[in-house]
């Protein structure tokens, strides 16, 4: 049995340990596990903004590295969605390709329905302190199903889970969303960092790097420094690292002056470009001008 | 507003779940959404039935083919029969046309009969959801409104609220002139238009004034009354959770001789608006809706900004369609970027429209028309040049690895990020760990942790 893992870059460039938890995991299940090394990006971003053309030529990439293995496995739930259910579609035109791609996507997984479903895998009793909840990412659970899975798998390793309201809410990350519409998805974000907060737990899990760069990033902006935001694949395997934010007193002077001058730096920036267009007084709302329409569907305000 | 969006939205969801748990919600779905593909397929052949079986019936029908002719339309009907007061039941295709706008500015007196969109009438605002109109409004809001437009002393409860509206309201219906609704869906088979109320205003409008016109968009038609009733099993429990509406209202004809009620004169204006062209196009489904507002009951987006944000007569999830696709994409901001793509409106949605595709369709045609920001198309172009090479990819993601953990520091923390203060105003970025996983597992292959690696 060969298993190729699609590590993803954003666990390549931010969270390597959850790469080395999900070959762990994977390799407990007695399969061969290969990581191309070409391997880059499954090209979801410019497929969700909207170019295609960039998203075909990566999806190719990604078919041609992994074609020839008898399962793909993505430690990602969005990342999982685009292999198998929307590569197909980049492809119509091309009924050659689609075919190959489709086939590739019936062999793609999710990690914890991978392992849940298809190489079931006893996990070794880690033990941890304090309590978890967890967060089900939107991609994993709407469009691949990634409910129970990875409950049974921490109910396998019987690590006990308090479900916190809302836990199927989005967080707000999105993508580009969540830079684009900064304050939108720092709201959606409070909502979310609310709910970890009540149920008391001092670990979120979830299954995919956006949500978790997102939620801790607010969780620590709002101070709260202590919360551990972890993949799933790092519970399993008890891995831990060092909490971010916990240790506030390192920084050299030259970090400290970069980290105070260059937000304002950029705030200045952007207050002075943005003044110029949001001090204008549009017409009366629905006076059915073409001015007023031009206006009122272009919403400055807040989208 | 965001305390009265989540405590309705609340309300809304729990109330859908409740109400589809006692009908086989994916079954019933697939026939919805066939219904309305059905009627899609062959548009201008049920048109054309409705159009005979409605004549047939006493009704005259009027074609739209933009916003303002509707206005011209009405307020010819409204000058040939010498009309001065008018009262509208809700109609979302008239927020379109601007219509009070248009009637009031012809000398007609109209007052709104649904109790949200008299509201927003005494307030002078628009409707921030397609169902409950001022679910943005908190009750002190209207208790205040009400006080001050109708110069009363201030009420608190909902029931004496209402009570002073109905008062208000029951003169109006009495002289009105014209009523004016829109419809929820058009019977190809009767000639019926049919509309869902619960506060029976929508009854008053549409059968006690003289003259009933009746505003609809060209795709609400369906082949026969059972499939309409079809389509009624979902409707409103999908949109307050309630199995059926207080009043479910079908009009067919004028008055006939010997009835007591029902109008002399029955106009129905078909509205097209921008509705036909997406017939073909990539965007058809989205004519599939039936204005259930699930979509938008259900959208972490929408309950955090509410349904002003979006700008025009249609919010949440289907208005980021909508707008664009009606206003033209030139016109309509980033409303198709407005979502997380989180997928739930599509779960939700009573007829199956793929919304989060559909956005991402308008995603594409606004990169195939250039409407994209130039920074975002550069980057997006940099980020292409090195996906595709990986060797160049695995140096450039070593840097930048080393560079954020550097100015991140022992906190692990990024307080600022160069082209992403979007994100660093409102969170801060857990910084890289230092080294990427390609050079982390290289480098443990290399000693011989693992020898079986091949590409």
């Amino acid at each position: 049995m060969r298993v190729g893992l699609l590590v993803t870059c954003l666990v390549d460039l931010f969270r390597p340990s959850i790469g080395f938890s999900a070959l762990a995991l994977l390799e407990r299940t007695g399969a061969e596990v290969f990581i191309p090394s070409r391997q880059t990006c499954c090209g979801q971003p410019a497929y969700n903004s909207g170019d295609r053309r960039t998203a075909r030529e990566l999806a190719l990439k990604t078919l041609n590295e992994f074609e020839h293995f008898d399962y793909v496995v993505i430690p990602s739930g969005s990342c999982a969605g685009m292999v198998s259910r929307h590569y197909p579609e980049l492809f119509n035109d091309d009924s050659d390709t689609q075919h190959r791609i489709a086939a590739l996507g019936a062999r793609t997984f999710e990690l914890t329905d991978f392992l849940s479903n298809v190489l079931p895998v006893t996990i070794p009793q880690v033990g941890r302190q304090g309590r978890l909840t967890y967060h089900d990412s939107c991609a994993g659970l709407r469009e691949l199903g990634v409910k129970q899975q990875p409950r049974s798998l921490l109910a396998n390793a019987n690590i006990e889970l308090i479900e916190m309201a809302g836990a199927e809410v989005c967080c707000g990350f999105g993508g580009t969303f969540s830079v684009k519409f900064g304050d939108i998805a720092t709201r959606m974000a409070d909502n979310k960092c609310e709910q970890i907060t009540a149920t008391g737990a001092n670990c979120v899990a979830l299954g995919d790097l956006g949500c978790m760069l997102h939620i801790e990033g607010r969780l620590r902006r709002r101070g709260d420094i202590t919360t551990q935001v972890l993949h799933i694949a790092e519970v399993l395997t008890g891995s831990r690292r060092a909490s971010a934010g916990s240790d506030a007193s390192d920084k050299t002077p030259a970090r400290r002056y970069i980290c105070f001058f260059a937000p304002r730096l950029a705030g200045a920036a952007q207050s002075w470009n943005l003044s110029r267009y949001t001090s204008k007084p549009g017409p009366a709302r629905n006076c059915g001008t073409a001015a007023c329409k031009r206006h009122y569907a272009t919403p400055r305000d807040v989208l | 507003m965001q305390a009265s969006l989540r405590n309705a939205q609340g309300r809304f969801i729990e109330g859908r779940a409740q109400a589809l748990a006692g009908v086989d919600f994916e079954n019933l779905r697939d026939a919805a959404a066939e219904i309305r593909d059905r009627v899609l397929r062959n548009l201008d052949l049920y048109l054309e039935h409705f159009e005979r079986t409605a004549t047939n019936a006493g009704a005259q029908v009027h074609w739209a083919e933009t916003s303002s002719d509707v206005n011209r339309i009405v307020l010819d009907i409204a000058r040939r029969h010498g009309v001065r007061r008018v009262i509208k039941s809700k109609s979302m295709v008239s927020e379109e046309c601007a219509l009070n706008d248009a009637l009031e500015a012809a000398g007609i007196a109209v007052v709104e009969t649904d109790l949200g969109e008299y509201i927003l009438q005494l307030a002078h605002e628009p409707p921030s959801h397609i169902v409950a109109p001022v679910v943005h409004k908190s009750k002190d809001e209207i208790s205040d409104l009400f006080a001050r437009i109708h110069r009363t002393p201030r009420k608190t409860a909902i029931p004496e609220l209402c009570r002073e509206a109905r008062e208000i309201m029951r003169p109006h219906f009495v002289s009105a002139d014209m009523g004016i609704s829109g419809a929820n869906f058009l019977i190809a088979e009767t000639g019926s238009t049919l509309i869902v109320t619960n506060e029976g205003n929508g009854r008053l409008t549409t059968t006690l004034p003289r003259i009933h016109v009746a505003i609809s968009g060209i795709e609400k038609v369906v082949a026969t009354l059972e499939d309409a009733a079809t389509l009624v099993r979902l409707l409103p429990r999908s949109a307050t959770g309630q199995s059926i509406t207080n009043y479910v209202t079908i009009n067919t004809g004028v008055r006939r001789d010997g009835e007591l009620d029902g109008p002399e004169h029955f106009h129905i204006i078909l509205v097209d608006a921008g509705r036909a062209k997406l017939l073909g196009s990539e965007l058809q489904s989205m004519l599939r809706c039936i204005r259930c507002g699930a979509c938008m009951n259900h959208c972490p987006v929408y309950q955090n900004v509410g349904g002003h944000a979006y700008g025009w007569v249609y919010p949440g999830p289907m208005g980021s369609v909508l707008t664009p696709a009606f206003v033209g994409l030139e016109n309509a901001g980033d409303l198709p970027n407005a979502s997380t793509f989180c997928g739930e409106c599509a779960v939700v949605c009573p007829v199956k429209i793929p919304l989060p595709d559909l956005m991402r369709k308008l995603r594409e045609q606004q990169v195939e028309r250039g409407l994209r920001a130039k920074r975002e198309r550069v980057a997006l172009k940099m980020w292409l040049a090195l996906a595709q090479r990986p060797r160049l990819y695995a140096l450039t993601t070593a840097l930048a690895a080393r560079m954020l953990s550097r100015l991140a520091g022992k906190k692990m923390l990024l307080h600022w990020l160069p082209f992403a203060s979007g994100w660093t105003k409102g969170r801060d970025m857990p910084a890289p760990a230092g080294r990427t996983f390609r050079e982390l597992y290289r480098e443990k292959t290399r000693k011989g942790v693992k020898s079986d690696v091949r590409d």
